[in-house]
């Protein structure tokens, strides 16, 4: 599959993607009309055929393929279940409705189609972005977690009901929850710069309320911990269409690093798709750097985050100076702060002197 | 100084003390005992003529008699051979008279059991026995007996005889015993389930004290041949067997002695033993003195030039009545069955047969059901000690893909002139290694031939499923791609399911 560039408006997209539903019902249908087992091949998703590739920043999958085909006693139960899927996304994407894996595990029994569990549907799911290269959120099926963005930004709704009306997103002081609505509009238009991603809720709302967004000209978004595909996709489309720079804050230990990384340059689990990387997104802290720097409060690193930081070395993803610059203080130190951590500083000392700090450094 | 008196018990008053010998241990097994030796008297009343066996027997309740024993009455008639009318008082009165004291396969052990259970049945209820029978000829004769128990001798309270017009020909014999048919019972069925399973040939009707009606019916007429009778053959001998025969031999020196009362002994025989052993041919066989007897017999052991026995004196069942049995008891879905050649152990002739089944009415219990035969008689007791079943045990049946868990029924019947049983309860066979091997080796047959049918089986249980995966999701395919591609008609699948039964076991 080819990697599909993104397209300007919301609604051809959508149509790409019925249209690569229907082809491989077709392409099915076709083989059956002729007295064939019908067959599928895709690209394998097995550790031996994900590598990293440094041009695109990514894990992207190997040459290597493999073939589904009615034909085979073993194959034929998931590609009964890979063609309902498809069909079932189809559905949903003509009846503009949208589900969630556990929903979709449930509907299955709807027509006769039983999965043994929730990790079999999920794995069909998968193997229908690896066929059609589109990810799940084009099917309309979103993950359960949500994050949420606020900032001068305008958007216009394409789903239905809303078709055409537009909301600013700093309109709710929460910020706006990014789900269907929100991941399917089109962005109109925005005063904004920059894009801050924060991991942690608290941060998220004290940088409301110290307006960051105004005083920093940012849209600000929150992953709420590991960013879901619908975030992430929507912070690259920040990135590539309103052309702003993205800077990425986490709390200082292995964990808050790996969510910036998988941010920027994605994770193996999702090797088989595009467009949910921010290559050029920043990670601005904390930094184990930024620990002694600032004196921050800390916390040992256990067990867990030292055989962490180990694995994080030897990752392709981390072979920057940088990351390898911080896995090894952060070995050196053997601490660790959250992000709250500046507040011995005071409330504000964060936005006042850190955050500008920080953006200059990683500009 | 106390007075040591010696007494001569008779024979009757022997088996009085001895009871547990013949079976009659307790009340529950006496009334099972009772039935069983009545029952194999009949069968081989029938088939010494080589008549279809026709048994009815009919257990009925009397009246209370202790807490936990009932008296019932006992009745058996057979279509058999029937009993010459001098012969009945004895035969039914007097123990260890009969017609079984020659060397054949029998199922009788001390032509003892028909009047051991008369005998209970007169020393728990002081009842008579009633006898009728008829060779079918004019005359039925009807006879009201009981024992006397110290001299051995029946005691003939009444007699009658009967114009015989239908020119019935049978025994009837019905008598009152103690028993605890209750307890009994299980093991009563039992009997006349197995029973009827190697004896195909018979109908069995038994109406229990209940009213309860089970009938075993013949699928068959055919029958083995009857067992002929045989000399001893010189390996068995013992030397009260010897004694005997010198006591009734009419023949006056040791060549004639030889080839006239041992099996497979002719004249060449006789001559090259009498040499190998020293002993002159002209030799008088009363003038043998007791230590030469000792000696004759330790040098026929020893000889090796005897020709092993001949099993003509065998009367297996036979692979297609055996397996008639089988089907008609257990109506397995498979069922094979071997029987081996005769061997012999210490001089006596024997046969095994086995069959294996599985399915149909064979309950899945975890373990086999293992059916134990000897000379035709179920063994119902004591199945752990038995060789069969050390050697079932002993089997890798993995090899067969044979399991446990599977629905099998294993049956193995040994005939012999003398089965080896361990005990005098005679509920089990000893182990034997002659016929360990025998069985080991039969087992292994059929159990190549169920592997093959387990094979066969799993294979087609296989095809059977596959196709019913496609015929499944094909479908299915069709129609969601048909929908997808915005088609109208789907695609007709029944096409690939055809083909998919050529393909074998691609994918396994």
């Amino acid at each position: 599959m080819g990697q599909k560039e993104h397209k300007a408006s919301i609604i051809e997209r959508k149509k790409e993607v019925t249209t690569s539903l229907e082809n491989l019902g077709l392409k099915i249908y076709e083989q059956m009309e002729k007295g064939y087992f019908p067959s599928i091949e895709m690209p394998s998703r097995s550790t031996e055929n994900i590598y990293y590739d440094p041009n695109f920043r990514q894990f992207i999958l190997g040459d290597r393929k493999v073939r589904r085909t009615a034909r085979n006693i073993r194959h034929i139960r998931p590609f009964t279940q890979l063609v309902w899927a498809a069909f079932f996304s189809h559905e949903l994407a003509t009846q503009r409705k949208t589900s969630t894996l556990r929903d979709v595990y449930y509907s299955a029994q709807a027509y006769e189609m039983s999965f043994k569990d929730q990790q079999e549907s999920n794995n069909i799911i998968t193997d229908l972005e690896t066929i059609l290269g589109f990810s799940r959120e084009d099917f309309n099926i979103f993950p359960e977690e949500r994050s949420a963005v606020f900032g001068d930004l305008t958007i216009e709704y394409t789903v239905p009901g809303y078709e055409g009306k537009t909301l600013n997103l700093t309109s709710h002081p929460d910020g706006v929850m990014i789900g269907p609505a929100l991941t399917s509009s089109e962005f109109v238009e925005t005063s904004a710069n920059k894009v801050i991603a924060i991991e942690k809720g608290g941060l998220f709302t004290r940088f409301i309320e110290e307006n960051v967004h105004k005083k920093f000209n940012a849209i600000l978004v929150l992953t709420a911990g590991q960013a879901p595909r619908a975030t992430r996709h929507f912070i690259r489309r920040l990135n590539r269409e309103l052309n702003l720079p993205v800077y990425i804050f986490t709390d200082g230990d292995p964990w808050g690093m790996h969510i910036a990384m998988v941010i920027i340059s994605g994770s193996a689990n999702a090797a088989h798709l595009r467009e949910l990387t921010t290559p050029d997104a920043k990670w601005s802290g904390v930094w184990a750097t930024d620990i002694v720097n600032y004196k921050l409060p800390t916390d040992p690193l256990d067990e867990v985050d030292i055989k962490r930081l180990y694995e994080l070395q030897r990752d392709p993803r981390y072979k920057d100076p940088l990351w390898q610059r911080e896995i090894k203080t952060f070995l050196k130190i053997k601490r660790k702060a959250e992000q709250e951590a500046f507040s011995r500083y005071g409330l504000t000392y964060i936005v006042d002197e850190y955050l500008p700090a920080k953006l200059e450094e990683t500009k | 100084m106390a007075q040591v008196t010696f007494e001569e018990i008779s024979a009757s008053d022997f088996f009085y003390r001895n009871r547990d010998i013949a079976g009659f241990t307790n009340p529950s097994r006496a009334i099972f005992a009772a039935v069983r030796e009545l029952v194999e008297n009949s069968l081989d009343a029938a088939e010494s003529l080589k008549i279809p066996p026709d048994i009815y027997v009919r257990l009925s309740y009397e009246e209370e008699a202790s807490r936990e024993t009932q008296v019932y009455r006992l009745r058996v008639e057979d279509n058999g051979i029937g009993v010459p009318p001098r012969h009945i008082p004895s035969a039914f009165g007097q123990v260890l008279f009969g017609s079984k004291y020659k060397l054949k396969q029998q199922r009788g052990t001390f032509g003892l059991g028909g009047k051991m259970a008369i005998l209970y049945g007169q020393i728990t209820t002081h009842q008579p026995a009633i006898v009728i029978s008829s060779t079918g000829m004019s005359k039925i004769y009807m006879y009201k007996l009981m024992i006397d128990i110290q001299r051995n001798r029946p005691i003939i309270l009444d007699r009658k005889v009967l114009i015989n017009k239908e020119r019935w020909r049978g025994t009837i014999v019905e008598f009152c015993l103690e028993g605890d048919y209750l307890r009994a019972m299980p093991k009563i069925l039992e009997y006349f389930k197995q029973t009827a399973m190697v004896n195909p040939y018979a109908n069995l009707t038994f109406v229990d004290p209940k009213g309860r009606l089970y009938k075993f019916t013949r699928v068959t007429k055919e029958m083995p041949d009857p067992p002929k009778e045989t000399l001893p053959h010189p390996y068995g001998v013992d030397v009260e067997l010897l004694q005997r025969l010198i006591h009734v031999t009419p023949y006056k020196n040791m060549l004639e002695f030889l080839r006239n009362h041992f099996h497979r002994v002719g004249e060449i025989t006789a001559r090259k033993f009498l040499e190998f052993a020293n002993i002159s041919p002209s030799k008088k066989p009363k003038k043998l003195s007791h230590q030469e007897i000792v000696r004759l017999m330790h040098m026929l052991k020893k000889f090796k030039g005897f020709l092993p026995p001949d099993a003509n004196c065998l009367s297996p069942l036979g692979e297609e009545l055996l397996r008639a049995g089988i089907v008609k008891e257990l109506k397995p879905d498979f069922v094979a069955v071997h029987q081996r050649k005769p061997s012999t152990y210490a001089g006596h002739p024997f046969i095994v047969e086995v069959g294996i089944a599985y399915g149909g009415e064979i309950p899945k219990k975890g373990s086999f059901v293992i059916y134990r035969f000897a000379n035709r008689i179920p063994l119902l007791y004591d199945e752990a000690s038995d060789v069969s079943v050390k050697v079932i045990n002993a089997m890798n049946w993995r090899r067969y893909k044979v399991t446990p868990d599977m629905p099998i029924a294993i049956l193995v019947h040994v005939c012999s002139t003398k089965i080896p049983y361990k005990t005098v309860g005679k509920e089990f066979i000893a182990d034997r290694p002659e016929v360990r091997r025998e069985i080991a080796n039969g087992l292994r047959e059929v159990a190549r031939q169920i592997q093959r049918f387990l094979t066969k089986r799993e294979h087609v249980d296989r095809e059977k499923r596959r196709l019913g995966v496609f015929s499944r999701y094909l479908p299915k395919i069709a129609q969601f791609s048909t929908k997808l591609a915005g088609r109208e008609k789907p695609p007709d699948v029944k096409k690939l399911l055809r083909s998919v039964r050529k393909f074998g076991a691609e994918g396994t």
